[in-house]
């Protein structure tokens, strides 16, 4: 098995996942590329820890519906699932579907919808559209509940078009007042009950009672309509298989999983690759998997160009983190933190800006978030006791024949973390730390927790550098 | 418009959980308020009086010294058209000045921009707590935000002081390198102004003393922090912190109580620490929630409602009431809650432009009538 091959799995893994330890990056890269690809887009049954356990055990996340408890539980899962796309894409659907705790004051509906977007996560994109109609958090989020025959509410039949489906640009206002009439009826079971008890509950707004979606037939307008050219006497769904048909639908889903999993920046060979992933998702039925099979398998994806070309989101750098250093594995007292350090570095789960998502790429970073990144993750990996970083370093120990060099020692974990591709400089100014920390010798018998911790210290200023912001 | 005094700074402390007004300034004379909190009150002869009508909750002695000084400007009666009981909602709009819609810049991040137009100084804005108060984002805008002054900066849990020193070094130069290349290049300056601010905030602490003794509770130990900074002279002017958790559906009387002893006893030494530094006259504290509270108790605490109260504190504040304290009959109110009568942006625009010498529209989104506590 070549460097290149081990790379280029540590890429997949950092884009698909959340990054991978060597022993498992070389597990994978021994059953070839393609493979694997497979291995992520049809996983088998969930391995993560049963919700009964997790509420058991962890006493901070059993309150669902709390915001930090939930976004723990979801954290945690991200933290122990062996199939991290199906956690990936679920991530990349909550960005693009944001819907937010402020609004909901009720974090285990976001939780059913973050379970309906894991299921339908890359399947058929019609069918994800229709659940998303249907599902009661986001129905509540954008006002659907008080979209009613003869007296629309347009807020959820233009975000459908705006920010869901096709962009800006593809639609006129007249298909957006369409668009939310076909959707009138489309509401919440209990609806009159429910607004009377968050007249008098102030805690729970929405929330003692378990929400469910409920048609209503009698508030639904089954006049005639004109959407995007198609007449008829259209619902909801007749809608989405229009929308699903739209050369700029499968344009706009295909750039976003672009950005999301190949480079924050569309280039001219992006551009190409996005054609490639258009007609793929026509001639797949608008099947999100093979939209990604395409993407995964193209040679942009693979080529040096998308190496480190995205900016960490602050999950990704918090979820891969924790991975790395094998913390958290067990059931613990303090998870719900890992949920409020993602919030301080500017991605709080359950708490988008707004419905448009967060703004990604570099403006991920500002001052305070960079020093939150660093420190968090200089905490797990700069430590030799966390399981993780002891087997990294027990690797490290196993090749050596000598004092490692200041240079070996920065190779050896730039190598063990990634690899990290490092700029010239960084590798000199790690290379100088290295050197006037003290020599490591990580020879049998000549190791002591000494040389230990000055890894672990090379470790924690590795992943201080810019270039282990970039994924 | 006023000429900006550049030593002018404003402290905002968010009462977080959404505070009491009727347990805060009680109106003690009034049948109605008895008759809605049989359990929630505070009996008559506990309050301490400001006037015939109202008096402080018994635990803002401190609070009662400052305002017979003049300096406390109480403002009733705030919120905004079309109350939303949501805590988050409802901090959004109070963060964002944007009622109708999701917003997503704050309106002290406007402040600190318009204070510091070309980012010179990458701690102007400073927020005492854990990541970013909405209050204060806004892009390009720098704003520290530090859990423990003492404690403050890149690598805090490097226990060996040696190696944490090689750690800034090392940090220092690997984003100091220039790299052709847009993104790494942002990176690099986002580091050496993380690097830069924790710099000149470890000053502060090392240069300051005092013969104020700060309560040990997290609100004394911020305003604590915010007093070192100031009297450092390190150009910050806008300052945030936040305590609580006021959000008192049960045992009100007793949290709530503990709450502001706490914070009354931060701001009143707080204020005696300044003005050992000659710095009162450059502060004016702001303390606002996002929404009241129900009139009707709930037997131990308390509801989300609206209509809250908003507090003004500092040598340069004309002390008094401001707004009219709601009615609590049953006609005038709102949903079970107290009435608003005057818009938070009010107060907003008043700070803006009477204390800080900004213009008030683009920084609150929109014009609004202002108040006179802020001297000539």
């Amino acid at each position: 098995m070549s460097n290149a091959d081990i790379a280029l799995m540590a890429h997949l893994m950092r884009r698909a996942g959340f990054g991978a330890s060597r022993d498992e990056l070389e597990q994978r890269a021994a059953r070839g590329y393609e493979s694997v690809v497979e291995d992520l887009l049809i996983p088998g049954a969930s391995n993560v820890m049963p919700d009964d356990l997790i509420r058991r055990f962890h006493v901070d996340m059993a309150e669902m519906r709390e915001l930090n408890s939930a976004g723990a539980y979801w954290l945690y899962r991200m933290v122990t699932t062996d199939n991290p796309l199906e956690e990936k894409m679920a991530l990349f659907w909550h960005s693009l579907f944001a819907t937010g705790y402020s609004k909901l004051n009720q974090a285990r509906s976001l939780m059913n919808q973050i379970d309906t977007f894991r299921r339908h996560s890359m399947g058929s994109f019609q069918t994800m559209l229709v659940e998303l109609s249907r599902d009661p958090a986001m129905i509540i989020w954008l006002d659907n509940n008080d979209n009613h025959m003869g007296d629309i509410n347009e807020n959820y039949g233009r975000e459908l078009l705006e920010l869901f489906s096709m962009g800006i640009g593809n639609y006129t206002e007249d298909d957006v007042k369409e668009c939310a009439r076909a959707f009138t009826g489309w509401t919440l079971g209990n609806a009159e009950y429910m607004s009377t008890r968050a007249s008098r509950d102030s805690i729970w707004p929405y929330s003692r009672i378990a929400w469910h979606f409920e048609y209503r037939d009698q508030d639904h307008d089954d006049g005639q309509k004109t959407f995007l050219g198609h007449t008829g006497n259209f619902n909801g769904e007749d809608i989405i298989d229009i929308i699903v048909q739209q050369d700029a639908t499968a344009r706009f889903v295909s750039t976003r999983l672009f950005q999301f999993f190949a480079a924050d920046q569309v280039d001219s060979e992006g551009e190409a690759v996005i054609d490639e992933m258009v007609a793929s998702y026509f001639a797949s039925n608008y099947e999100i998997r093979s939209v990604l099979r395409t993407l995964f398998n193209s040679a942009y994806f693979k080529s040096e160009k998308a190496r480190f070309a995205r900016v960490k989101g602050p999950v990704e750098l918090v979820v891969g983190a924790v991975r790395m250093a094998g913390t958290y594995q067990e059931p613990t007292f303090g998870a719900d933190q890992l949920a409020r350090y993602t919030m301080y570095m500017g991605q709080g789960i359950f708490q988008p800006p707004s419905v448009e998502g967060w703004h990604e790429g570099a403006e991920w970073i500002d001052s305070g978030a960079l020093v939150e990144r660093v420190n968090f993750v200089g905490k797990e990996l700069g430590n030799p006791s966390n399981p993780g970083v002891k087997s990294l370093i027990d690797r490290m120990s196993a090749s050596v024949e000598g004092p490692l060099s200041a240079e070996a020692q920065v190779d050896a974990c730039a190598d063990l973390l990634g690899p990290i591709e490092l700029s010239d400089s960084t590798r000199q100014s790690l290379s100088e730390f290295a050197g006037e920390q003290g020599a490591a010798d990580l020879r049998d018998g000549v190791r002591t927790e000494a040389d230990d911790q000055r890894i672990a210290n090379l470790l924690r200023l590795l992943t201080a550098t810019r270039e282990y912001q970039l994924a | 418009m006023t000429t900006t005094n550049s030593n002018r700074s404003l402290f905002v402390i968010q009462l977080a959980g959404a505070n009491d007004p009727l347990n805060t300034v009680v109106p003690y004379n009034d049948g109605h308020y008895y008759d809605y909190r049989p359990n929630v009150g505070i009996p008559s002869d506990q309050v301490i009086p400001i006037d015939g009508r109202f008096g402080f909750n018994p635990n803002m002695a401190p609070m009662k010294a400052l305002w017979d000084e003049g300096k406390v400007a109480i403002v009733n009666g705030i919120g905004y058209p079309n109350p939303n009981r949501s805590h988050f909602r409802s901090m959004d709009i109070w963060h964002t000045c944007e009622p109708e819609k999701i917003a997503t810049e704050g309106w002290l991040g406007r402040v600190i921009r318009d204070l510091d137009p070309r980012g010179q100084n990458v701690i102007t804005g400073v927020n005492f707590g854990r990541g970013l108060p909405r209050s204060m984002g806004a892009p390009g805008v720098p704003v520290a935000s530090v859990g423990n002054l003492e404690t403050y900066g890149l690598f805090p849990d490097v226990e060996e002081e040696r190696i944490r020193g090689l750690c800034l070094d090392a940090f220092g130069k690997m984003y100091g390198g220039t790299i052709q290349d847009a993104v790494m290049d942002y990176l690099g300056q986002t580091g050496r102004d993380a690097l830069k601010g924790a710099d000149i905030l470890r000053t502060a602490p090392e240069n300051y003393s005092s013969t104020i003794e700060y309560a040990d509770n997290p609100i004394s130990q911020a305003l604590k922090n915010a007093a070192q900074v100031m009297t450092a002279d390190l150009g910050t002017r806008i300052y945030y912190t936040q305590h609580g958790s006021f959000d008192t559906h049960g045992d009100e009387v007793k949290v709530q109580g503990g709450l502001w002893n706490q914070v009354s006893g931060a701001v009143s030494d707080f204020m005696a620490d300044l003005d050992e530094h000659g710095k009162s006259d450059d502060a004016v504290v702001l303390i606002w929630t996002e929404f009241g509270r129900r009139i009707r108790d709930n037997g131990s605490g308390t509801d989300h409602g609206s209509g809250g109260t908003a507090f003004i504190i500092g040598n340069q504040v004309n002390g008094g009431f401001y707004g009219e304290y709601p009615s609590l009959a049953e006609r005038d109110q709102l949903d079970g809650d107290l009435h608003f009568n005057n818009d938070f942006r009010s107060t907003y625009s008043t700070i803006a432009e009477r204390w800080l010498g900004l213009d008030p529209v683009s920084i609150v989104n929109g014009q609004f009538e202002q108040w006179d506590f802020i001297r000539n």
